[in-house]
């Protein structure tokens, strides 16, 4: 077996040393009921790297990439293309196979690029400090909640109507197991909900996501203040992280906290996962936050190096006490990201976001154009709402037989509301090309 | 003040002699290069991507305005390749050596699970893809599924958790969920003294009071305290098995009776799981719910820290309470519950769980098989036990073999050697190994963990040992000043922990606001 | 006169008329390693005796630090934090946590004196 250096020799040797008849006999305080020397009965032996590829092949092919056909779709996940130099240095071994740095002295590879990953994030977010990553936004949106919870020592969240529903709903998972509350506001189509009027002297945190999942963007500053007057936290929520090569920050709005998805740089979109959350917030809550935190230091000779640092929040130190369990995240992600922002640098990141902000009005005055549909934002990133004449999620099937992928029906994160069952969520990257978007209008035009 | 039975003296190393001297011009030696941080050698014209300009210049973003500067670093392809390629050449690594991390199961990472995870079929779509565009995606979920119901034996899997510490919160939310369902509301948790930190810290998070389980002389839990503390207020117990002491639970099926008697349930960490798979099945044990490491038991890389993935399996009981989202097999094909309904218990994430890592282990468990797994685990057991038979005469071990999957040694052979165990591992890097687990489990002092895995060969296990005896027989020899300064080979030396977290520098900043930080 | 007492857990309280001082003693500060943050309470707030009122960290470790005896904490060391290091190099002086208003004075005859808990941490292992 190609994984398994030990031979029969190796075996019998090593036993001889250790004095036993066979690796059976180290098994011996496995209760005679549950023990087994045998294999499982009914299931497969091993296979070939030939074998195993045909039939992972196999599946692969029953899919549909999204880069094969003219592709529309966001709603917390976005195609971008990854330049070649990204993947090549992630599957170096020494970052691929390296463990958590917690012995610094071999893990300054590592340490560096989590530096560089932690202030390539603050300077996005316009905050002071960020972690070295999360699993994803959700969840990393739900921390940044029960961090804001734990700054004001309140316990009532408001979660705005333009948030991700997958974000609103890990929120409100951890909120009714882990003890607090977490109120939801309708969903905000337009863009215009009044979040200032959600916010009393009870609430820890209200938390907007921006560009919201209708993707209307809005100046938080006013929100920031209303909170602050009234001793909440603000949390800012993006999902498509490419938006703040455009956008005013939420750092330089008054956010709090800003929580991120950074799939959008260096990681494909994978199904789902694994992506990489971002977390920044302001220098004075910094020991409430969650997650790994890499410092500067010196070493014995005096030289600049890195370290895991403020470790006594983590569970492995701080236990029940803890400010997250969170253990493994999302360490080659994250590097990915940092490598590919690398890349793009001060200008390639602000270019790539205008190409997708023209990318996304180009789509926008085709689709508008088309009879039955109608353009619900005024404004806009990369993507937008549009409103069908028919069901979104039917006419969304019938593109995808004729090979588009038209988008996200609203009813697909939101179900069982018929008032939005006619709406579609529609994104436009630096990948869709001018044909793409004269495909999906034309297809559009056929069925709507 | 609690005091903190770690005993480990924060690293404050003395500066200065000892080292490497600095010799060359540059400061880099041969192939050890010093490399800035990219913030230091960027200009902001620079770019290493060739985008076109935009068609359209006009800006429709509503109210906004567009930022100004950023204050990124630009860079040309070369530089970020050499800068990138200089960073990972300072890292250790498994595909360089061995890593003794008791717990970590730092297995071979194959490169085919690295091929397939690349099949465009599985990394270029999107999740919210309409499902008949995604069948072969959730096919594989589907099989993968199975395989983990198969080799433990449980009712059901979650596979949504984005990692351990994730799995295990899901499945004691499953428990607690249980439990209010049938009108039961029990508020503490039992966890033995050697548990993981993730295990209270997961508990405490669900308004658990977290009830410490002493150990027994022999290693295990003490079970009869632990009957002790049973009662109609507690809710379940977590135990992991084979437990952090490298040891099996002997007494864990009585354990699982006398836990489900008390009418609580049973968690079971399953970090360790790389000891017994394709040999016991957790079912059988007993076990209501049990996470499974794909980054540990099925080889998935650990990347520097993650990305990692922390499947649920649960028992009967807890199988109506798993969180959205699911993958369904239905008789037209498969399709996703991706709203929680009926007793679920939420959701834990978005989409649907951490598919790249779902496509390698699938792949690993494929080229094992059930022969494969089961002699994957006998050799992982194997080299622990050589390890600990071949040591245990010059290093002290915690308890007498055999061992399970990892070898637990103290510091007592280190006694008045003024050598603690964080210099033994330190001089270890020097030989070119990383140091085996330190410090953990709390219950052993100065706990040294080893975990060798089934990708050892005889040979690297026997340069291994080897050195270990070098290094324990020289400790005990008095030469003390060669653990105290080490390490000194590597690409730093010891460094200061203690300075880094009184005064944090978490970010690279410009120099004028340095500057003005100091005014 | 100052009195000077001492707990179990090793915390000293120095007593001034109805309010006291109270750190960590020099042992502990030696069993902890080099102190990097120290989690002190609000102002204001009550404690009671044997429960947590403080938390000091080192690098490797967090631990809590009980009340002496119940009171209500009337001021803090702010000092420390910009310089935690003074736990260290002057744990039972500059490298106090808190002062207390005493609630029950009594409370402070079931505690050691220096005598008894320099033979206490001389029987420690």
């Amino acid at each position: 077996m190609r994984y398994l250096p030990l031979t029969q020799d190796d075996r019998a040797a090593m036993l001889a040393r250790i004095g036993a008849g066979s690796v059976d006999d180290l098994f011996r305080d496995v209760p005679e009921s549950a023990r087994r020397s045998s294999v499982i009965e009914g299931l497969p032996s091993h296979l070939g790297e030939l074998e195993v590829e045909r039939r992972l092949k196999t599946l692969a092919a029953r899919n549909l990439p999204a880069g094969s056909v003219p592709s529309f779709m966001g709603a917390g996940a976005y195609r971008h293309h990854i330049p070649a130099a990204v993947d090549h240095l992630i599957q170096r071994g020494e970052f691929l196979t390296s463990y958590t740095p917690y012995q610094p002295e071999v893990s300054q590879g590592t340490l560096q690029y989590l530096f560089e990953f932690q202030t390539q994030v603050a300077l996005l977010t316009g905050m002071d400090v960020a972690n070295a990553s999360m699993y994803d936004g959700s969840t990393a949106c739900a921390e940044a909640v029960m961090m804001a919870n734990r700054v004001t020592k309140r316990s009532r969240a408001v979660l705005s109507g333009g948030l991700h529903p997958h974000y609103a709903e890990v929120t409100r998972t951890q909120a009714r197991w882990t003890g607090f509350d977490a109120v939801d506001a309708p969903p905000d189509i337009t863009g215009t909900e009044d979040l200032a009027s959600l916010v009393d002297d009870t609430t820890s945190c209200i938390v907007v996501q921006n560009p919201s999942v209708f993707g209307h963007i809005r100046d938080l500053s006013a929100l920031a203040e209303a909170c602050h007057a009234k001793g909440a936290l603000l949390v800012v929520v993006v999902t498509e992280i490419v938006s703040l090569g455009l956008l005013t920050p939420p750092g330089e709005m008054g956010a709090d906290i800003v929580v991120a998805e950074g799939q959008s740089l260096g990681n494909a979109l994978n199904f789902g996962g694994p992506y990489v959350g971002l977390f920044a917030t302001r220098d004075k809550f910094v020991r409430q936050m969650p997650g790994r935190l890499c410092g500067e230091t010196i070493d014995a000779d005096g030289k600049r190096g890195w370290v895991l640092t403020l470790s006594t929040r983590e569970q492995h130190i701080r236990r029940e006490k803890a400010t997250s369990n969170i253990c493994t995240n999302s360490g080659l992600c994250a590097l990915a990201f940092t490598i590919h922002l690398s890349l793009l640098g001060e200008a390639g990141f602000q270019k790539l976001a205008r190409l997708n902000h023209a990318a996304a009005i180009g789509l926008a005055d085709r689709l508008a154009k088309v009879p039955g549909v109608s353009v619900i934002n005024r404004g806009f990133f990369n993507e937008f709402t549009i409103r069908l004449r028919g069901d979104a999620a039917a006419i969304v099937d019938r593109l995808a037989e004729q090979r588009i992928l038209a988008g996200v029906p609203v009813s697909r994160l939101i179900p069982g509301k018929p008032e939005l069952a006619n709406l579609l969520l529609v994104a436009a990257t630096e990948t869709n090309t001018e044909a793409d978007m004269d495909a999906f209008a034309a297809a559009l035009a056929e069925v709507v | 003040m609690a005091m903190n039975s770690t005993g480990r003296g924060t690293t404050r190393p003395e500066t200065g002699e000892g080292g490497m001297p600095a010799d060359t011009f540059s400061g880099n030696r041969g192939l050890a290069m010093e490399e800035p941080l990219i913030f230091e050698q960027g200009e902001p014209a620079r770019a290493g991507v060739d985008l076109p300009e935009p068609p359209i210049a006009e800006l429709r973003l509503g109210d906004v305005k567009p930022r100004s500067g950023i204050g990124l670093p630009g860079l040309s392809e070369p530089q970020v390749i050499r800068h990138f390629t200089r960073l990972s050449q300072k890292n250790y690594a498994i595909d360089a050596g061995l890593y003794p991390l008791g717990s970590c199961t730092m297995k071979h990472n194959p490169r085919l699970n690295e091929a397939m995870a690349r099949l465009p079929g599985f990394a270029d779509i999107h999740p919210l893809q309409p499902v008949a565009t995604v069948q072969g995606a959730l096919e594989l979920i589907d099989s993968l599924a199975r395989w983990l119901l198969d080799l433990t034996g449980m009712a059901a899997v979650a596979m949504s958790p984005g990692a351990g510490a994730h799995g295990e919160q899901c499945g004691m939310i499953a428990i607690r969920a249980a439990l209010e369902a049938r009108g039961d509301k029990r508020s503490r948790v039992l966890v033995p003294e050697s548990a993981h930190g993730t295990n209270p810290a997961t508990a405490a998070a669900l308004g658990y009071a977290v009830d410490a389980i002493p150990g027994a002389a022999d290693g295990r839990v003490d079970t009869a305290a632990l009957a002790a503390k049973l009662g109609p207020d507690v809710a379940a117990i977590m135990l992991t098995n084979p437990n952090t002491c490298g040891l099996f639970e002997h007494d864990i099926i009585e354990i699982a009776r006398l836990v489900h008697d008390a009418g609580a349930l049973f968690y079971c960490d399953g970090a360790n799981f790389n000891a017994i798979v394709g040999r016991v099945r957790p079912a059988d044990l007993g076990i209501d719910a049990m996470h499974i490491n794909l980054h540990k038991t099925f080889s998935t890389p650990h990347g520097g820290g993650g990305p990692g993935a922390g499947p649920v399996v649960l028992s009967h009981a807890l199988a109506s309470f798993a969180p959205a989202s699911a993958v369904v097999r239905g008789p037209n094909g498969f399709s996703l519950a991706e709203h929680p309904e009926g007793s679920s218990f939420g959701r834990l994430k978005a989409f649907h769980g951490q598919m790249g890592m779902f496509v390698r282990a699938l792949a690993y468990i494929l080229s094992h098989g059930a022969d494969g797994l089961l002699q994957a685990s006998s050799d992982a057991v194997l080299n622990a036990n050589y390890v600990l038979a071949s040591l245990q005469d010059v290093m002290s071990p915690a308890f007498p073999g055999p061992c399970m999957h990892e070898a637990l040694f103290d510091d007592r052979f280190l006694k008045e050697t003024g050598v603690s165990t964080l210099d033994f591992a330190k001089a270890m890097l020097d030989e070119g190994y990383h140091p085996m687990t330190v410090y953990f489990p709390l219950a052993v002092h100065g706990a040294m963990l080893i975990e060798p895995t089934e990708s050892e060969s005889k040979e690297s296990l026997d340069l291994f040992i080897a050195t270990l005896r070098y290094l324990a027989e020289r400790a005990k020899a008095g030469a003390s000043e060669h653990f105290v300064a080490a390490p000194r080979l590597t690409p730093r030396r010891r460094l200061d922990e203690t300075g880094a977290a009184r005064k944090p520098v978490l970010r690279w900043r410009p120099e004028e606001q340095l500057d003005q930080a100091a005014e | 006169m100052a009195m000077l007492k001492f707990t179990k857990d090793h915390e000293w309280i120095r007593v001034e008329g109805d309010e006291a001082v109270v750190g960590i003693t020099d042992y502990a500060q030696q069993q902890l390693g080099d102190v990097v943050f120290v989690e002190l309470p609000e102002i204001g707030k009550n404690v009671e005796q044997g429960r947590d009122a403080a938390v000091v960290e080192s690098v490797k470790a967090a631990s809590e630090v009980y009340a002496p005896v119940d009171g209500t904490v009337l001021a803090v060391n702010d000092a420390l934090a910009d310089e935690p290091a003074t736990v260290n190099t002057d744990a039972q002086g500059k490298g106090w946590f808190f002062r207390l208003k005493l609630a029950k004075p009594a409370q402070l005859d079931s505690l050691m004196d220096e005598a008894a808990y320099t033979a206490f941490t001389a029987g420690l292992a």
